[in-house]
């Protein structure tokens, strides 16, 4: 039995397992995810604006949840490629996301424009 | 304790025509490298949301999110993909302290789960189907089943990546390199459930607000 891992046992970085981090993890995304659901299904805010706000926050906490406490992500793993190649990847995904999303919306609006307004149709040439 | 991945390491250092300055660095680049890809991975999710986000609400006069959605179903399929990963957590947790029966349990009982997943995605899928509301009625169906089917997909390879490493600890016991290919696993495992929320707070929860 080769008992609790040391670090540079063999060559491969796996990080250290315990009970705690792992129930820490589960317990805040239980926690997490019934929240949101709550707020859907028990109609539970007025505002509609405000709930679809709060889900988002509850998700984008519970990714940063995972994140640490399921895959261990920290600043020193592999000499901080791992954080560094993270933080890149939720960058471009911002900008894409973010991006289709703002751009489509405009082009949206401009390829089925509104009916012209009364004041509108009067000032027309 | 000499073990195999050592005597390559002893190898591959003595081959100095190959690495004339030998600086320290991990002598196993898999779990970068697996890292690595799951952001890639990512990056193909990222589109598929960002599809959705844009398509999303093109119902082409068909029935709307709020009209198809289960939230209960999707509850419970969202317990059964956050419990498997505490479970695999305790497989890793197994792993460390070398008990290979118990890690062998704990991954029948996160393949178990996931599969539960797997069969009641495959339920809604079907009815949805069957409701006339498949990937073909509108672009919300298309942009909708590409993204939740492809995370579908990645379940169902993991749980046959879990299995084969069942199979591969029933031969080889607990070894460096099945320790590597756990972790992996573990890394991709993790990564689904982090996909899902986005699935079920993105696609689900808002979808039936819209």
């Amino acid at each position: 039995m080769s008992g609790a891992a040391q670090p540079h046992e063999h060559g491969d970085q796996i990080p250290h397992a315990s009970f705690r981090g792992y129930m820490t993890g589960f317990v805040l995304a239980v926690i997490l995810t019934a929240i949101p659901f709550w707020l859907v299904m028990g109609d539970v805010l007025a505002n509609k604006t405000a709930t679809i706000v709060a889900i988002l926050v509850f998700g984008a906490v519970q990714i940063v949840v995972h994140v640490i406490y399921f895959l261990h992500m920290d600043a020193q793993a592999e000499s901080g490629w791992t954080l560094m190649s993270f933080l890149f990847t939720a960058t471009l995904i911002l900008i894409m996301l973010s991006g289709s999303i703002w751009i489509m919306y405009h082009l949206h609006s401009n390829t089925h424009p509104q009916p012209p307004t009364a004041a509108e149709v009067r000032n027309m040439p | 304790m000499s073990t195999p991945s050592e005597m390559i390491m002893t190898d591959s250092a003595g081959q100095p025509r190959f690495f004339l300055h030998e600086e320290h660095h991990p002598e196993n680049g898999t779990m970068l490298g697996f890292w690595l890809y799951l952001m890639s991975d990512s990056l193909i999710f990222a589109i598929l949301f960002a599809c959705y986000g844009v398509l999303g609400t093109n119902y082409a006069g068909g029935p709307t999110p709020a009209e198809l959605f289960d939230l209960d179903l999707i509850a419970v399929n969202t317990s059964l993909l956050l419990i498997s990963s505490i479970t695999y957590g305790f497989v890793m947790i197994s792993m460390q302290d070398g008990r290979l029966n118990q890690m062998l349990l704990w991954l029948g009982v996160t393949g178990a789960l996931g599969l539960g997943f797997v069969a009641i995605e495959l339920y809604e899928f079907a009815h949805l189907i069957h409701q006339d509301a498949g990937p073909g009625r509108s672009a919300f169906l298309s942009s909708f089943f590409t993204l939740v089917g492809t995370h579908g997909l990645h379940v169902s390879f993991g749980i046959l990546w879990l299995i084969t490493l069942m199979f591969q600890l029933k031969r080889y016991g607990i070894n460096p390199a099945m320790r590597r290919r756990v972790a992996c696993l573990s890394l991709f495992w993790h990564f689904l459930d982090i996909v899902w929320i986005g699935v079920f707070t993105f696609v689900y929860l808002m979808g039936v607000l819209r």
